[in-house]
């Protein structure tokens, strides 16, 4: 048993909003300059909706992520030797319309107006070309169902659905949505880092967090093309490619990353997850269905002292391990196994999961409207308005059950907590709505507790990083004092 | 005096300088090492135009290094007629290739807003000095058979000579002004390799074919951190 610990995240759906400000945060601290204009490193979409960037989620046509082909993975969008045909053009490549193009305000003109019959205005222009423009789409134009026809409709998570069915989705009557907030999912077999030529991307031995050593990267872009959740983004300024950065330089000293601190619906959770290594090969080349299973069971439990003793073999901190064993995110994936990763089918085993929302299921709509009447919550979780399927699709690989079970273990911690907060359900009935979902009171007043009374220490758990020994074990820390201890030297300029 | 100047010093001050700067810039700056691909701002010209170019360029490169290695084995394998006919309709073919590729990306630069946002007069200098060096290549391949043999006979001794720190002109003075073009360019070129997106061929990946799919990096070795 080989140990590491990976910071992983958990977001919890029902708690969304779709406010944006997790994406204002990161635009505002990491990629508000130029080239990076149309960068969301988080983004927060709303499903059935197509995304960001348009269909993302569609492999058949970005050929993101990992296929099994007989008993061996790989990369689905290129072989090792294509990779180097691909340099000239890579034909799987979003290009910036796949996005939208950013742009501005001239601003300046309604201050520099001269006086005039009419009002002045501040057109838009293109923050590439500096032009004019008709703004066609922006990053979160499907936001709340808006342009359905263009947007929902389309959403590659139908693909699968009859005509019939989808149609029906969209009466006005049935019509439901909820949000997706996504940031790299820093994986555990990430193909981006796979797909790079140059090596220039490398996953973190102490936390797991994937980056891309900018002075290493070529601008090959394979990374853009090969991560199937289109978290790469090329800088078409610095012809460098940028991800996610997991706000390393925050949590390095305590702090949590900015989208998650200032989540205002506060559904993010980020902890440390020990895993064992040795699994992981075996893991990604599972069937489709035992994917996440397996992802799960390679989680180890920190309280487990033979865990706790290959730990410290393996050369985890006791600090990392004791922020391990309170790690809500174990919690959430592990004990009460109600987060679920996102596309598992695209074997990258990704480490942010996400608790699936109940909200937009439990409205069944019977024949005078929402059906809230006692003794039916599982009833309609079976009759709910958002297919099951469509959820199955996004978070279990398309196994209905599987997100079946999670919802109905939600929902019988809502019936319990119902009991007990205003007592009009009976006993009885909840203690067997409990036991059908194998939870006991004390479990469920815990997956409560956290899911809406939980303090900011109880979201985030963040490991000391012991940078001061890194530095220790390569230079005199005296001469040290000072240094940034990241970023280059140089201004990032083109050649 | 002059041809001395500009075929026996001056590709020692280019190939000296490309050298050096080369080395500092990687050393210093790498940050600037980049495709600098414009894919990501227009991708369904730069297919028709970056593709065939660098096949083209490739194949055409490839046969003047072959040459400039193994002359004699150039020359026998052109002793046959049909042999050399081969060689020199390939090679044209290839140059053609490549120039129809360069002309669709230099129209794409001019016509392309997005693209002439993220150009600067390095790009200029870049085509103008590829598409010389097409062009004179092609006019020499046409206008001066068979270029494959008299570029092993004639030049590849000139070459061999500045390699070996001994220029000898010998018949470079002689040869057509078209020659001596194509000649001085490629120095030229070799000279901007560092001050221009050129780098990017030296930084071409060939180690991505027997690297681990993996790579995880440690800020400081866990197995030691431990003990401290
Ligand atoms: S989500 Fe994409 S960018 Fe992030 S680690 Fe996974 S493959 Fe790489
Ligand atoms: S800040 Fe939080 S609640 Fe608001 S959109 Fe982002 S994830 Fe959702």
């Amino acid at each position: 048993m080989k140990v590491r610990s990976q910071i992983s995240m958990v977001f919890h759906l029902d708690k969304c909003i779709g406010c944006h400000t997790c994406s204002v945060a990161c635009k505002n601290l990491w990629t508000d300059r130029k080239g990076a204009e149309y960068m969301w490193w988080n983004n927060v979409e709303t499903k059935p909706g197509t995304g960001y960037p348009f269909r993302w989620e569609d492999q058949n046509d970005y050929n993101g992520g990992w296929i099994k082909k007989g008993s061996r993975i790989e990369l689905k969008g290129s072989s090792k030797l294509q990779a180097f045909k691909n340099i000239f053009h890579n034909p799987n490549l979003p290009v910036m319309d796949d996005y939208y193009e950013p742009w501005t305000y001239k601003y300046e003109d309604l201050i520099n107006s001269p006086e005039q019959d009419t009002q002045p205005t501040a057109r838009p222009v293109s923050l590439v070309t500096g032009e004019y423009i008709d703004i066609k789409g922006g990053p979160n134009w499907d936001d709340d169902l808006s342009g359905s026809e263009e947007f929902a409709k389309n959403d590659p998570n139908f693909d699968k659905m009859s005509a019939e069915e989808k149609d029906g989705l969209f009466n006005l009557q049935r019509m439901v949505m909820m949000y997706l907030p996504r940031i790299c999912n820093h994986c555990l077999n990430p193909s981006c880092l796979a797909s790079c030529p140059s090596g220039a991307i490398y996953k973190r031995g102490e936390d797991g967090i994937v980056l891309i050593n900018q002075d290493a990267c070529r601008g090959w872009r394979m990374c853009v093309s090969a991560c199937p959740y289109k978290k790469t983004f090329y800088n078409w300024e610095t012809g460098k490619s940028e991800k996610c950065i997991l706000c390393f330089p925050r949590l390095e000293v305590g702090e949590v990353p900015a989208c998650m601190h200032s989540c205002v619906g506060r559904i993010r959770y980020l902890g440390v997850l020990l895993y064992d290594q040795d699994q992981i090969e075996n893991v990604a080349h599972m069937e489709e269905g035992q994917l996440i299973d397996g992802q799960v069971n390679a989680i180890l439990n920190p309280f487990d002292p033979e865990v706790i003793k290959a730990a410290k073999e393996s050369g985890l901190a006791d600090s990392m391990i004791e922020a391990a064993q309170k790690s809500p995110v174990y919690k959430w994936v592990k004990e009460w196994k109600v987060a679920l990763p996102l596309h598992a089918e695209y074997r990258t085993l990704p480490m942010l999961f996400y608790v699936p929302p109940l909200l937009p299921i439990m409205g069944n709509i019977s024949e005078n409207g929402y059906d809230n009447s006692n003794h039916t919550y599982f009833t309609s979780i079976e009759k709910s308005r958002l297919p099951i399927q469509y959820l199955a699709s996004l978070f279990s690989c398309g196994d209905e059950g599987k997100v079946r079970d999670v919802l109905k273990k939600l929902m019988a911690v809502r019936i319990f907590r119902r009991e007990e907060s205003v007592g009009d359900q009976s006993k009885p009935w909840v203690q067997k709505a409990l036991s059908e979902v194998g939870l006991d009171e004390k479990t469920a007043n815990a997956i409560f507790k956290l899911t809406s009374m939980c303090t900011f220490e109880e979201r985030f758990v963040i490991p000391a990083s012991h940078r001061e020994m890194a530095i220790e074990m390569t230079k005199m820390v005296l001469e040290a004092k000072g240094e940034t201890g990241f970023g280059t030297s140089n201004k990032p300029e083109r050649i | 005096m002059s041809d001395q100047l500009l075929f026996s010093v001056f590709p020692y001050v280019a190939v000296i300088m490309a050298v050096v700067v080369t080395l500092v810039r990687y050393r210093f700056q790498k940050f600037k090492f980049s495709s600098l691909s414009s894919q990501f701002l227009e991708g369904k010209s730069l297919f028709w135009g970056s593709v065939p170019w660098h096949i083209g360029i490739i194949i055409v490169l490839a046969g003047h290094f072959v040459a400039f290695l193994l002359p004699e084995q150039i020359l026998a394998f052109n002793s046959v007629p049909a042999r050399l006919v081969l060689l020199e309709v390939t090679g044209l073919a290839m140059a053609l290739l490549a120039l129809v590729g360069l002309a669709l990306l230099i129209f794409r630069r001019l016509n392309n807003k997005r693209i002439q946002a993220v150009t600067t007069t390095s790009d200029y200098v870049v085509l103008l000095v590829l598409l010389v060096q097409v062009i004179s290549g092609i006019m020499i391949a046409v206008g001066h058979r068979w270029g494959s043999n008299w570029y092993a006979s004639s030049m590849v001794p000139y070459l061999r000579s500045l390699f070996l720190l001994k220029p000898n002109l010998g018949f470079v003075v002689s040869m057509p002004w078209t020659v001596k073009i194509h000649i001085l360019n490629a120095f030229v070129f070799i000279m901007l390799i560092p001050f221009t997106r050129f780098v990017h061929f030296l930084v071409v990946p060939f180690q991505y074919v027997n690297r681990p799919w993996q790579i995880v990096r440690w800020n400081w070795d866990p197995s030691r951190s431990r003990k401290s």
